[in-house]
This record gives C-alpha cells, structure tokens and sequence, in this order.
C-alpha cells in the first residue's frame, strides 16, 4: 500500500495497464510529454515511449473516433478528454459509433475504450469546466458510466474499465483530484494523505464495474450519490445527526440494483444527490428505480438534491453546488415524513 | 453608409442543370488522357498541389491506354475488373427489383461508380481494412471469397443475415473482407480509419486503411478531424473521396466544390493528393497502388478524388427527376466506366464480341439463383428472421441485468 492522490491513483493504473497490456495506448490533449493538464499520465511517456503515449489535436471528435478505429484494429486505447465540458464535439462518435459498434456489426467489430474525462465542479470552474454531463452518456445503450469517488476506487475502476470490452466514460471528479471535499469551501483542504482512502494497493488490482458500496452503513435514510457528493452526504449525516446510509454508486450505469433496494428496504427512505443540474438528470432514473423496486417500503417521498437548472455559475458557485446544508436539510425533511 | 457602396448578396450555388434543362459540365475542369505527370511515390504532399486541379486519365477517347499512370496490368487482371463491375451492377439491378416487389425494404445502387470500388479493391491485399460508406459494395462484390447469398441475406434482415437483422440494408459489416461496418452517420468511418491506420503503424504491422467519403459528406467535422489526424501521424491510410456530383439532391457545389476541388483539400492538410477519373478502371487501378505503395512505404497518406456521376437515384426512397435532368448521365464526359474498360479489353483482343452479353447473361443467372437461395432463408416479409432475443444481445459483451430483465418481459409478452 502507498499514500496516492486521486491523480496518482490514477496514473498508476494506466502505469499499470500500460506495462500488462500492449495493446494499451494512452492519448489526448496535453497528454504526452507534459503529462496532462492535471499531471494525470505524467511520466509514462517517458517510459513507455512516443508510440503507446502521445500529444493529441485539439479535437475531441477526432480522438475518440481515431481510438474507435484503434479498437476495430485490436488495440485498447484509454484517451482523455480535456473537461467533461469539452465533449459535445465527440458526441457523435461516443453515441452513434462506440456505443452501437458491437450491435450493429453482431459483434464483427467492437470498442473495447476507455474515455477519461475530468467533471464536476466546486472548483470556481464556471460554466465550461465544472458540468457533469453524465446522463447524456446513461441515456446511451451500449455505453459504460462509471466515476470513482476516492483514489483506491479510482485505480481499481479505472483498471476494471480499461480492460472492459464495452466502451467506459470515465468521469473523473477534479474536486477530488487532491482530497476529499465536502462542500465546506471554507474550510481547508484535506489531502488524501490523511485519509483512509488515500491508502492505494501499489500492484494490480480491480474493483468490478456495476458494484456499488455502501459508503457510510446507516438505518435512518438511504443517500443515494457518486463522486463528490458522497462525501458531502457524509458532512450532512454528521452535522445532522440522522443515520444516513450513503450508497457510491461507483458505476453510474450499468448500475447495482440489488445493493441500492436492499438499502432502501431497510431504512425506508431515500434522498438522492447530484451536482449534475435536477430535471431529466440521473436522479430521476435513480427515483424511478427506487419507486418501483421498493414502492412499498418507502415511508416518505424520495427527495432529490441536485445542481439548479442552470448552467453552472462562476461567481455564484456556493449558492449553486448542492453542500451540506442543502443536503441536510433533505435529510430532514424525508425524516419528518 | 457611402454612396455607392454596393449592399451585400449572399451567394447560393446552384447547378446548371435543372429537370428539363442540360448540364454544363464544363465545370469538371477534365484534363486529357495521358496529360498529368505521375509523381514518385515519395513525392511531397507540396509537390502534388498541380494534381489536385487535374484529373489522372489513362483511357482515352478509342480505349487505348496511355501516358504516365498506365498501369502494369496483365489483361486477366483487367478482366477480373470488368466482371467484378459489371457483377456489382447486375447485383444492384437485380436487388432494385427486389426492393419494388417488397423483397427486401430498402436499397442503395452505385450505378456508375463501379470501377471505383472494384479498382481499389484490386489494388489491396488480404488484412487492409476498409471503412466504406453505403455506396462501396464493389469492394465486396470484386471478392471471390464473399457471396452474394451472405449480402442478399443482410438485404433481407432473414434468419441467415449475419447481422442478425438490426441493420438497415446495405449497412453491411464483414471483417473478414477488410469491411468494416457501415454506420448511418455519414463521415463517422473516416477518422476511424485513421485510427486503424494508425494502431498498424504503432503495432509494428504492414497493413494500411482505407477511408471512403462522398463529396456531401466532406462537409461533415469528421472530414476535417480525418485529414488532421493522417497529416499529424503520417497514418498508413488512403483517405478516398467519391465525387459523384450529388448528395441525395445537393449538387457538389453547395458541399464546398464550386471553383475548388475536393483534392486541394489534401493538399491544404499537407496531405499528397491525386484527383482521378474515376469512370477510367486503369486510372482507378493505378492512383490506388501509387496511393497504397505509399502508405504501406511509411511515406503517409493520400488523398484521391474520384471524379464521376451518381447515375442511379440515390436510393430507392428517392426521385432525380425531381431535382437534375433526366438524361444527364449520357451527357457526362467521362462516359461509363464499364463500356470504357470493355472498350480497352477488346483493342487488347482480351474481350471478345459476344463476351459481354455473354457474361451479362451468366451474371444474371448468378444473381438470380443467390437471390433464390437466400429466400429460403426467409425474409422481413414473412417473419423468418432473427428472433426478439437478439434484439438484446450485442449491446454490451456480457448482457447487463436491466436488459435481462427486459428480454424476459418480451418473451411473456409474446408468451401471453
């Protein structure tokens, strides 16, 4: 085990991957010989060379049609896209292509990739690098969803994807790229060396795609949330006082049913948080699930605590990311049902 | 405002050509046969500017090859081809009849361009891989290895179709034979050649992309993202422009043709570019060994524009007499690619009289008896096709729980 931040975390499963499979290849903007904008694959191509790690275009279309091809050959290219904001202009190639490439060919070709994209934000991001776009991507048959919320997680997703023959989106939190965060902004940043979670096996190791876990065991409520988020849930249980069980989703879709209605059955209500903006956000599936798996187990309305629907905000940040208060007081609210 | 000071029109191009009014060709900008130089294959992308304004022609006017791109080509090579096209065009005349007696529910014929696609496919080898639009099925039909039964039963979405009916027709996929799998997002396929082409240079390999693109769809991002990403990498692929003149109604001028050509695109990318007759099967046969003892030289890409005439509709679903002149095709000077190779063979003495409708019969007799077999295998129409429970396989590798679970609320729907 070592002490890893999210970004080494991550970094050490491409490391790894890189080095286990020569079919890795890694690429986008910044990606190479700097190391990426938030030193995400820093290093490795020095170490595994020009041709397996390398500078990209600025063209989002561009790398993830070129990685689709890569796949058709044989290769499993993992490529970064900037922001999660940046990605409209791939849009085409992730929906229409990498996601019906097995359909359609009956398995004929396939695009077993890996798209990292950095999310979500409470990062003063304003509107074109703080988005979480990930129900554009859960709307899509034939697509991965998946976001980590710790660096052990983290490398072990990103590990499970990689070698994933489905294509993943990757979404990576940047809020939680050096610590934890819990919505306190005023407070000062915990590294993830001071956090359990920031213990990281140093070898291979993977963590099953479609596995939630139960973050924080509870009896009071579920608090259904991923990324950011959880840790935000945790900040409300405690200043609370009500006994959250908070489920990480982990893989946003395909998704784990069974440990969210087993949750749910037992403490009877849900509230579910999202920074993503509220109507038509994966909340609403989320809510939808709920109700008809565990409709009669349910003591109270489910509650859901998501972005405003806006984009997101520069000088407004607080008032606009869903924290603890906001969070909090769902929590009370589903408890006086 | 000054006086004077002309107000601003916006321009909209429009072709010459009306229903009821002829075609100017004279915007073609035709070179003579034999007239354009042929560069060494290691030329730069810079000294293939002149190329890009003129058109590679080897026939000429009596058949007869000539200038600098006649080809090496044995005439057993050269009558392999004219088979090949006129087998893809009894294959698209028999399946068009198909479609009108509800056969089959949809149809895309490439009448006119056949020596593109059966040219090129000769100038391969076994393991290129080619990211065809719909309108490439020549670079299956010029294979002895792939039967006409396979694709009839793709066109018939039957209980034999290898895609196991989720494909419109002609949305063909066969790896096998160097095909990838056709998408109805147009230009989607040219960047990803790209990328083929570029995981073959990085895994050390030998073999080379080929990317195909109509002049409608230049216009999409994904040409541009194409020509980037085969410049930046020196990818080992051929990225083919089909210039037919017409996307569905929209003349070639409204994607950007007007006073320009296709091929100077290439260029501009830094990309070696050759812009060829693309009615002229030798011409065909030599820019795609230029093109690919290029790519497989480690020397990069090339970009080639097929100049020649979408002479059918644009699909079954569609009516040129609505939107261009009837008799237009006879009117395009690069003729038909098929009497122009015949012509060729038979001043070689390598195509006899009576050869052609001999063939022509025996082709047909071809079509005929595989469209036969292929509805024994049923149809769309009569309901022999791939079952609801292939509906769910093949979105993910392994079926995810939510589509189980879906595929058994079909199944008792069907039950009850």
């Amino acid at each position: 085990m070592a002490a890893m931040t999210m970004i080494q975390a991550l970094r050490s499963a491409m490391d790894l991957m890189l080095e286990r499979d020569h079919n890795v290849v890694v690429y986008g903007q910044d990606v190479g010989y700097f190391g990426g904008v938030f030193r995400c694959t820093e290093g490795l191509q020095a170490k595994y060379g020009r041709s397996r790690v390398f500078d990209a275009p600025i063209s989002e279309g561009g790398i993830v049609g070129a990685a689709i091809g890569m796949g058709a050959y044989g290769l499993r290219p993992v490529v970064e896209v900037q922001f999660a904001d940046y990605f409209y202009p791939a849009c085409d190639q992730i929906v229409s292509e990498a996601a019906r490439l097995r359909y359609r060919s009956a398995g004929d070709f396939t695009a077993p990739i890996t798209i990292r994209m950095p999310c979500g934000g409470g990062i003063y991001g304003g509107q074109t690098h703080s988005q979480s776009p990930e129900v554009l991507f859960t709307h899509v048959c034939g697509l991965r969803t998946v976001m980590p919320s710790n660096p052990r997680d983290a490398k072990g997703l990103l590990i499970a994807s990689i070698e994933n023959d489905d294509p993943v989106i990757f979404l990576e939190p940047k809020r939680l790229y050096n610590g934890p965060f819990d919505g306190h902004h005023d407070r000062p940043l915990v590294p993830w060396s001071a956090h359990p979670l920031g213990e990281v096996p140093e070898g291979y190791y993977t963590v099953p795609l479609e596995s939630a876990t139960v973050f924080r065991p509870g009896q009071a409520l579920t608090a259904i949330a991923y990324g950011t988020m959880v840790y935000v849930c945790e900040a409300a249980a405690k200043e609370t006082g009500i006994d959250a069980e908070i489920i990480d989703l982990r893989s946003i879709w395909p998704l784990d049913l069974p440990t969210l209605v087993a949750s749910v059955k037992k403490t009877g209500r849900c509230v579910i948080v999202h920074e993503a903006t509220r109507s038509s956000g994966f909340g609403a599936e989320l809510t939808a699930l709920v109700q008809e798996h565990c409709f009669y187990h349910l003591e109270a309305p489910i509650e859901r605590v998501a972005g405003w629907d806006t984009p997101y905000p520069h000088a407004q940040e607080w008032a606009y990311f869903p924290g603890p208060e906001r969070v909090g007081a769902a929590f009370r609210r589903v408890m006086e049902d | 405002m000054s006086q004077g000071t002309p107000s601003l029109r916006l321009h909209v191009p429009e072709p010459t050509g009306r229903p009821g009014h002829e075609t100017d060709f004279s915007y073609l900008h035709l070179s003579r046969a034999g007239e354009v130089r042929r560069p060494p294959v290691d030329a730069t992308p810079a000294d293939t500017s002149d190329l890009a304004y003129t058109l590679v022609r080897v026939l000429d006017d009596e058949g007869r090859a000539v200038g600098p791109w006649a080809p090496e080509a044995d005439p057993a090579l050269l009558r392999k081809g004219l088979v090949a096209m006129m087998k893809t065009r009894a294959f698209d005349a028999r399946m068009l009849i198909a479609q009108r007696q509800k056969k089959i529910s949809f149809y895309m014929q490439c009448l006119g361009e056949e020596a593109i696609a059966t040219g090129h496919a000769l100038a391969l080898v076994q393991g290129d891989m080619c990211f065809p639009t719909y309108r490439q099925q020549g670079l299956l039909l010029a294979r002895d290895d792939v039967s006409m039964v396979e694709l009839i039963c793709q066109l018939m979405s039957n209980e034999r179709d290898p895609l196991r009916g989720r494909q419109l027709p002609v949305m063909y996929s066969m790896k096998r034979a160097g095909f990838f799998s056709i998408s109805g997002n147009l230009a989607t396929q040219f960047i990803q050649a790209v990328g083929w082409g570029m995981a073959s240079a990085i895994k050390g390999a030998t073999h080379i992309a080929s990317a195909w693109i109509g002049d409608g769809s230049t216009a999409e991002a994904d040409f541009h993202t194409a020509l980037t990403f085969a410049h930046v990498y020196r990818a080992p692929v051929i990225l083919n422009v089909v210039n037919n003149q017409w996307a569905i109604s929209t003349f070639q001028a409204i994607a950007g043709g007007e006073a320009t050509t296709f091929a100077a695109r290439g260029v501009g990318c830094g990309i070696a570019s050759l812009r060829v007759d693309g009615n002229d099967f030798l011409a065909v046969l030599a820019a795609s060994r230029w093109a690919a003892e290029r790519a497989r030289g480690n020397l990069g890409p090339t970009l080639i524009e097929w100049l020649t005439y979408r002479a059918g509709a644009h699909s079954t679903s569609d009516d040129p007499s609505r939107y261009r002149p009837a008799d237009d095709w006879q009117h395009f000077p690069l003729g038909d690619p098929v009497a122009r190779l015949a012509q060729h063979l038979r001043g070689l003495g390598a195509w006899l009289d009576g050869e052609q409708a001999a063939m022509q019969a025996a082709l047909e007799a071809e079509v005929t008896a595989a469209l036969k077999e292929a509805e024994r295998y049923g149809s769309l129409a009569d309901g022999h096709m791939a079952g609801a429970d292939a509906m769910f396989e093949d979105v993910y590798e392994r079926m995810p729980p939510h589509l189980q679970e879906q595929r058994r609320q079909v199944a008792a729907f069907r039950k009850g």
